[in-house]
């Protein structure tokens, strides 16, 4: 149980980062640490206490198995979040270029 | 099974256009434009063979790479896919014409339409795909390319909304990536119809009611619902005109709107309580959107603020689960993305020639640029429900249905709004087009022709739209996506059957 409370924390870092933070860097980092968090969920997913690897033969029973579908879905999720994440850096990098500046509370323009 | 191939080209078709783009476009110039605007061509015909197909079959699955559902990844196509996928379709499409002279002001043309079919195959992909993960994948393309897209002129401005659009969208990404994770964990399968089987048998547990909170939220920010609507009136004023219209037209009602419709009523089964909630929210978003909007001077921003509003009212009619409810919500959402595509398509006209997306420092333009200025009017006066253009009876079906489900208290606060609506677009249509010319916008010229063939098309559909409901052309256009919808989970016994 305790494990699935420290996921969650992490969870909350990453989302008070997003909210509290005024650096773009800062910010970027909150979003990394709140997707590690659910991909840290997903696994906790899969997880069986004492549970053996995932591999079929004929002679051994099938019992007490990890899942392992969240393993593949979080391969694809950490891909997806590289994406984003790279993405993020390329348009954090333009607005320093245009705006000298990473503060948010200075890069706000659009309002109304 | 019969015309089951065509399932999977929605999203190949997309990918190979953005795939051959990137890598012609580069070298050709003129090879851009007619690539982009044929693979747009091929998707609108394809969408209507779609439609054609459901009707004449009934349910199509599609099993991609041959692994049978539920342990492979399913795609099917029912009443609610084909109706979705004829109306984003044929949106792109317009804009894709349209873009091919309003996108000449800005350098490198190929990247612009590799990620506009990036978007298109997320798009897509989310409407057709009958897997929960696959959709969180479809739905992560989607937004990804729009992201980049929202950025594309990289000026200031234009930074500052994609950012801020970028990391809320991403967070609004996790939740939902959370709600699948709960609910994966709770039934052990993905395939959507297999949940919806095993949700049933088991009865309503706490862990879907938090699944289904955190589906509220991410979808909710995606569908920009308010309160999680803080990211649009930044992120669509400040895309490129044929970008803006693509996304306030149809990308927060694919990922958005579709995706509450389809995991709230055919996987989890809708009750009371989140038909109440999906009333609660569409009505705040229409009546929050509405009063922001009234209140713009910048086109594009007003345009996005009533986008808001709108939405709400989709969100209202289809919340309220009766079928003549759904059935103007559906309809409406067609009407929105085609008057809404339109007016972005006649600000990014307005701006393309006089520069300016300043309603006070426009005027008169009507004189200058007829075409532009009557299919102004005619979107303005859809979308502010005036009869007989289409917005007007899809408005008066959610009305009716609320008033017949005895929910007077949402029902007033539609005709309040729709009135609400209509001063804003006749402030539009007065200060953008009526009035005296001013003396800058003397030499201004209409737009090009491709721009206007484009506008004059949607302008068509817009006025002859409210025929759809003619009881000839409802039955396989609109019907089935509403049955699909109002069957709610008997969606689940269809889906299994057909994998058989």
């Amino acid at each position: 149980m305790s494990i699935y409370l420290l996921c969650l924390i992490l969870f909350s870092c990453g989302i008070y980062c997003i909210l509290r933070k005024r650096n773009i860097i800062k910010i970027i980092i909150g979003v990394i640490i709140a997707e590690y968090a659910a991909h840290l969920f997903l696994v906790l997913v899969a997880y069986r206490m004492r549970g053996r690897s995932p591999i079929f033969s004929a002679e051994a029973e099938i019992k007490n198995m990890v899942d392992p579908l969240p393993h593949a879905l979080v391969l694809t999720a950490i891909v997806i979040g590289l994406a984003t994440t790279a993405l993020l850096i390329g348009i954090a990098m333009r607005i320093y270029e245009k705006y000298g500046t990473f503060d948010i509370t200075r890069i706000r323009e659009l309002k109304g | 099974m019969a015309g089951s191939g065509i399932i999977p080209l929605f999203v190949a078709v997309p990918l190979g256009g953005a795939f051959l783009n990137s890598l012609l476009g580069k070298k050709v110039k003129r090879l851009t434009d007619i690539i982009g605007v044929s693979t747009s061509f091929i998707l609108c015909a394809l969408s209507l063979v779609a439609l054609r197909l459901y009707n004449a079959n009934g349910i199509l699955t599609h099993s991609v790479g041959g692994w049978r559902p539920p342990i492979g990844i399913g795609m099917v196509l029912d009443g609610l896919t084909a109706f979705m996928l004829v109306t984003v379709n044929f949106a792109a499409f317009c804009i894709a014409v349209y873009s091919i002279n309003y996108m000449e002001k800005f350098t490198s043309k190929w990247k612009f339409y590799t990620l506009f079919f990036l978007m298109l195959g997320g798009m897509n992909g989310v409407i057709i795909t009958g897997d929960i993960f696959n959709l969180f994948v479809f739905l992560e393309i989607a937004a990804v390319a729009s992201y980049a897209l929202v950025a594309f002129g990289t000026e200031r401005h234009e930074l500052e909304a994609a950012f801020k659009y970028a990391v809320m969208c991403t967070v609004g990404s996790l939740f939902v990536l959370l709600g699948i994770a709960f609910l994966y964990s709770y039934t052990s399968t993905l395939n959507m119809a297999d949940m919806g089987n095993i949700l049933a048998q088991s009865g309503n547990a706490n862990i879907t009611i938090l699944a289904m909170i955190l589906f509220i939220m991410g979808f909710g920010l995606k569908a920009a619902l308010v309160p999680f609507h803080a990211w649009l009136p930044d992120a669509h004023p400040s895309a490129p005109a044929p970008i803006s219209a693509m996304l306030s037209g149809v990308l927060i009602k694919s990922l958005g709107v579709y995706a509450i419709c389809r995991i709230f009523y055919n996987v989890i089964g809708v009750n009371e309580n989140i038909s109440a909630i999906l009333m609660f929210l569409g009505a705040l978003s229409m009546i929050v959107g509405g009063l922001l909007a009234l209140g713009q001077w910048d086109l594009k921003r007003l345009l996005a603020y009533s986008s808001i509003s709108q939405i709400g009212y989709i969100i209202l009619g289809i919340g309220l689960g009766t079928p003549l409810g759904i059935l103007g919500g559906l309809f409406h959402l067609f009407n929105h993305s085609i008057f809404k595509s339109l007016l972005f398509l006649n600000s990014g006209a307005i701006e393309y020639t006089t520069g300016t997306r300043d309603l006070q420092k426009m005027g008169g333009l009507g004189s200058r640029m007829p075409l532009t200025g009557i299919t102004g009017v005619v979107a303005s006066m859809s979308i502010a429900g005036i009869p007989p253009f289409s917005g007007f009876w899809s408005k008066l079906i959610i009305i009716i249905a609320l008033v017949q489900a005895g929910k007077f208290g949402y029902a007033f606060w539609a005709v309040i709004i729709s009135v609400l609506t209509l001063a804003m677009y006749v402030k539009v249509i007065k200060y953008a087009f009526l009035g005296k010319l001013k003396e800058a916008w003397g030499s201004i010229k209409e737009v090009p022709i491709f721009m206007k063939l484009s506008m004059g098309t949607l302008a068509v559909v817009c006025v002859v739209g409210g025929m759809l409901l003619l009881s000839g052309m409802q039955g396989p256009f609109l019907q089935g996506a509403q049955e699909a919808l109002s069957e709610g989970t008997k969606y689940v016994a269809v889906v299994l059957e057909s994998i058989k």
